[in-house]
């Protein structure tokens, strides 16, 4: 069996052409073919879910058309799914099993989706190339000596690679942004809160969302659309507005919109090449009724900054209970109790695990709280309100995603700071908990090289415009085919 | 020559709340069940479990608010702080920030006379109560060479009360924990075991000479589980100041601990050995507002407070300001008194009752009214048997109530079934008066020779013959008659 392009997989699962059944056995089919080379997964579960899509080809047959019901899923391996390992990347977590599901992960599993992995990723979500795993780098299925960008990099490389049509992924900085933006994926950052966090292993729980990532916006919305609601076991989640709307997504109509274009995210920083092809989408929106509005977001200079103080201090904080004591990885040989402690947590995080934890009590050490992490706090309010400002005089923001396209493996990952920089265009939205997509919007045909590799856009819209923010991507879907193009493997 | 020294104390108690479930998450809040039984994701600090706020926990704060008179933080902040160790899951503990939801409250209590010349009321100051979660419980076990840790406390919700250093002496601190103590029980909001430690207490004091304006060196003494460990240890720790001090020493500033077999305190960490927390505010909780609603609620659930219903005894039942005090000592006591008001037993007999012969066994049995086996109805049958002169005061005493702790038996089963009816029969009384002034020619001669105080023997005789059912009234009649 080939199947088309997984934009179609419901189609055909609804007509009854392929039952779900059909569509994990071609999810694992691909999994063993391509892993290889692309070392997306950390674990999976055929057996598991075969189970689940008989389940749900019967959910089908009796005129279910619910709109996950069926499809396969990949689950970024920091989501608690009952019964499941979850690594978080780490070695710290290695041979852990979930004893409950994250909320969205139950209200899969309610939808009829079928989770049928779980993804690599950075370590607990801290990276921005997917090289900071315990269990290798994911590698991009554009060019596999480049990388596949992170800290998402199993979910987004599952979706490229078609081993699935949605997954999920978590944003904290970036991290389904850029990974969606260096494979040719449409990587959604909800507004803070419209999906429940509960379950997924936190890093920075002021910056952390869940991240729908898919092969289209259009199938971001239907996986959206089972994933959303308030949950009381997640205090700081909320309920959205309108979601009814988000399935089946209707394109926006783009007459009269007004898009911003930030001044200081189109600085001489971005490569020549990614530079044109963002031009060149810009002017599609043109095409289709938009008009671009040059504005100003003063403060983008401090995002970075104020990012990683806030994020290595939540991450500090967050990352103090993998202690060896109760669970996960714990030291062969110590002499006392805190010892017991120092050894499991040197041996069981990686470089850059322990580079923001020390970072970060460095931070919120009593004599530093008030000049590094109380600081931070304040320049993400004068952040927000310079998005606040802008979105006065525009509906949306249009932004690259990263100044540059997928680098190649080991580039980087040697040069911390140099890494932080790739979260530059990501960064600040993450801060005012903004509603953001990265989209497909072209390709750099690399000189010499047969290789042409992605470039995402980044759209922004006002909080809670979350439904709005899908309908202007699917309209700008349906005038174009990036989307839909494919690596060959 | 010796310097007179002054003490300054200030007590932090920690109160575990009586909430059905746990601060942030739903696992049952109770205590002695089998290890690790009542946790769940949230307190066993699992990989992407978050807490949530418990509102029972946070209404419960309000009414301690409402009765310490204190001011409610109308926004205040959950916080982080962080130190490792196994009985803490998450490497933090949910606690409050420098914000509590509880700020400057005050709770009146007598003064030392010893230390202040006079026992007129004082005011302890509240500086704050805040909202927070237990630890686990550790356990070093030397023959299985293990730690083990039980998690079912992990999460408790707790309400750290911090008072000004404004008490005086060991006995201040005694009498305000007393009374802070009187007050969560009578609140309902915790149980006070001090034994399975639902009611903590740490002590901070410092002596300074009298006169002197800046405080001594202050030395913590940690888990004081008893009211008497508390007086005790301070009392300890002042005479070890003092006596440092007075050889031209001065006390390290430290925590230290209470050895209760030794009576002694002992150091435990000193202070330079200072520990960062890194404190910062708990990005997965929302800021706990308290709205005019939430306070209106726990208004509406505070009950009638210890200072206010001993002024209504004094009041309705024209009772002394000691015995109203010592009613109200315990909720459960003074509603048992007030149910014997109920079942129309007189003030005055209920609390002579209350205060005399059930204080007495309630002491003697080392426990509790509610305890105690004895319903108040069959205690208000037995007060009225007595006030309507059925029985005697002694036969209720002595032969009456102790067949009622042990049996089901009413009081009236009693005096029929034994035959302890007052004998009010002049008659019969008459005989058995003129036997004893027949057997004590000796007495009746001197008491004819004037010694008039002998007739108080003569009555004691008589109602030992009558084995204490005798209606004294008629023995006395009767003497004086007999005795002419």
């Amino acid at each position: 069996m080939t199947l088309p392009h997984s934009t179609q997989w419901r189609t055909l699962l609804q007509k009854g052409d392929v039952s779900s059944r059909d569509l994990v056995e071609e999810s694992f089919k691909k999994i063993r073919e391509f892993e290889p080379k692309l070392n997306a997964i950390i674990s999976h579960y055929y057996e598991e879910s075969i189970e689940l899509s008989l389940k749900s080809d019967r959910r089908i047959k009796s005129g279910d058309r619910g709109a996950m019901v069926g499809l396969p899923i990949a689950l970024k391996d920091n989501f608690n799914w009952s019964g499941s390992l979850m690594t978080c990347g780490s070695k710290i977590l290695k041979g852990f099993t979930s004893h409950y599901n994250a909320t969205v992960v139950d209200k899969l599993l309610r939808a009829g989706s079928i989770p049928i992995a779980k993804a690599n990723m950075d370590e607990f979500a801290m990276g921005s190339s997917g090289e900071f795993s315990a269990y290798g780098p994911t590698l991009n299925p554009w060019d596999t000596q480049r990388v596949s960008g992170g800290s998402s990099s199993g979910s987004i490389v599952s979706v490229a690679a078609q081993y699935v049509v949605s997954s999920l992924g978590s944003d904290t900085g970036g991290s389904v942004r850029l990974p969606g933006s260096f494979c040719n994926v449409t990587a959604m950052r909800p507004t803070y809160g419209i999906l429940s966090r509960y379950g997924l292993t936190s890093m920075a729980s002021s910056l952390d969302v869940v991240g729908p990532c898919a092969s289209s916006a259009f199938e971001v919305g239907a996986l959206l659309s089972v994933l959303v609601g308030q949950d009381a076991k997640d205090s700081t989640s909320i309920e959205l507005p309108k979601c009814e709307s988000l399935y089946p997504l209707k394109p926006l109509d783009l007459r009269g919109i007004r898009v911003g274009l930030p001044r200081e995210y189109f600085t001489d920083g971005i490569d020549p090449s990614v530079r044109k092809v963002i031009e060149k989408s810009i002017d599609e929106f043109k095409s289709m009724g938009a008009s671009m509005i040059p504005i100003s977001l003063p403060h983008t200079a401090y995002a970075i900054d104020t990012y990683y103080l806030i994020c290595v201090s939540e991450v500090s904080s967050n990352l103090a209970r993998f202690d060896g004591i109760r669970f996960g990885y714990r030291t062969s040989k110590s002499e006392n109790l805190i010892d017991l402690i120092a050894k499991t947590r040197d041996e069981g995080f990686g470089e850059e695990a322990k580079r923001r934890i020390l970072l970060g009590a460095f931070c919120l050490n009593q004599g530093h709280v008030d000049e590094y992490y109380h600081r931070a706090l304040r320049a993400r309010n004068l952040i927000t309100q310079d998005f606040n400002k802008a979105f006065q005089e525009v509906d949306f923001l249009l932004t690259p995603v990263s100044p540059s396209v997928a680098f190649p493996l080991g580039s980087k990952s040697k040069d911390p700071a140099e890494m932080y920089l790739s979260d530059v265009y990501s960064a600040a939205t993450s801060l005012s908990g903004l509603p953001c997509l990265s989209i497909p919007g072209g390709f750099v045909q690399l000189p010499n090289s047969p290789v042409r590799l992605p470039v995402g856009i980044q759209l922004i819209a006002p909080a809670l415009s979350d439904v709005k923010l899908l309908e202007l991507a699917h309209a700008f879907q349906l005038s174009n085919t990036h989307h839909l193009t494919q690596p060959v493997l | 020559m010796s310097v007179a020294y002054q003490t300054v104390i200030g007590l932090e108690i920690h109160a575990q709340l009586k909430t059905q479930s746990k601060m942030f998450c739903g696992c049952a809040n109770i205590y002695g069940t089998e290890p690790n039984s009542q946790t769940c994701p949230v307190c066993l600090g699992l990989p992407g479990a978050l807490p949530s706020i418990n509102q029972d926990a946070v209404s419960m704060a309000l009414c301690l608010g409402l009765a310490l008179e204190a001011n409610i933080t109308p926004e205040s902040f959950f916080y982080r702080k962080h130190y490792f160790y196994p009985d803490l899951p998450k490497g933090f503990q949910i606690t409050q920030g420098p914000r509590a939801i509880i700020e400057q409250g005050k709770v009146v209590i007598a003064g030392d006379r010893s230390v202040r010349g006079t026992s007129a009321p004082i005011t302890v100051g509240i500086e704050r109560a805040h909202l927070e979660e237990d630890s686990g419980k550790s356990q070093h076990s030397d023959r299985q060479q293990a730690s083990l840790v039980d998690l079912n406390r992990a999460g408790v919700p707790l309400l750290e009360i911090v008072s000004a250093p404004d008490l005086a002496s060991p006995q201040e601190a005694f009498d305000y924990l007393k009374t802070m103590h009187q007050l969560v029980t009578s609140l309902d909001i915790c149980d006070g075991n001090m034994e399975e430690g639902s009611f903590r207490c740490d002590a901070n004091v410092s002596v300074r000479p009298q006169g002197q304006t800046h405080y001594g060196v202050r030395v913590e003494i940690k888990n004081l589980n008893s009211f008497r460990y508390v007086k005790h240890a301070l009392e300890y720790e002042v005479q070890r100041h003092i006596q440092l001090y007075e050889t031209g020493q001065t006390p390290t500033q430290e925590t230290r601990g209470w050895n209760s077999d030794t009576n002694q305190t002992y150091s435990q960490r000193s202070k330079e050995a200072v520990m960062d927390y890194r404190y910062f505010p708990e990005p997965d909780l929302p800021p706990l507002v308290i709205s005019s609603q939430d306070l209106e609620n726990s208004r509406r659930r505070l009950p009638e407070l210890p200072q206010a219903r001993a002024a209504r005894y004094r009041r309705d039942y024209q009772l002394s300001e000691y015995d109203s005090e010592m009613l109200v000592s315990s909720p459960s006591f003074s509603h048992y008194f007030e149910a014997l008001i109920l079942a129309r037993v007189s003030p005055k007999s209920a609390c002579t009752w209350m205060l005399g012969e059930i204080s007495r066994i309630l002491n003697e049995h080392d426990t509790n009214i509610t305890s105690l086996g004895l319903s108040s109805e069959r205690l208000a049958e037995l007060i009225h048997l007595v006030d309507d002169g059925v029985v005697t005061r002694s036969s209720a005493k002595e032969s009456i109530l102790p067949k009622l702790l042990g049996s089901t038996l009413s009081p009236k089963e009693i005096v029929a079934q034994d035959g302890l009816a007052q004998v009010s029969d002049s008659a019969a009384i008459q005989g058995l008066v003129q036997e004893v002034l027949s057997s004590s020619p000796q007495q009746l001669a001197q008491y004819r020779a004037g010694k008039l105080s002998l007739k108080g023997y003569f009555v004691g005789q008589v109602m030992k013959k009558g084995k204490g059912q005798l209606n004294a009234a008629v023995v006395n009649n009767l003497l004086d008659e007999m005795l002419k």
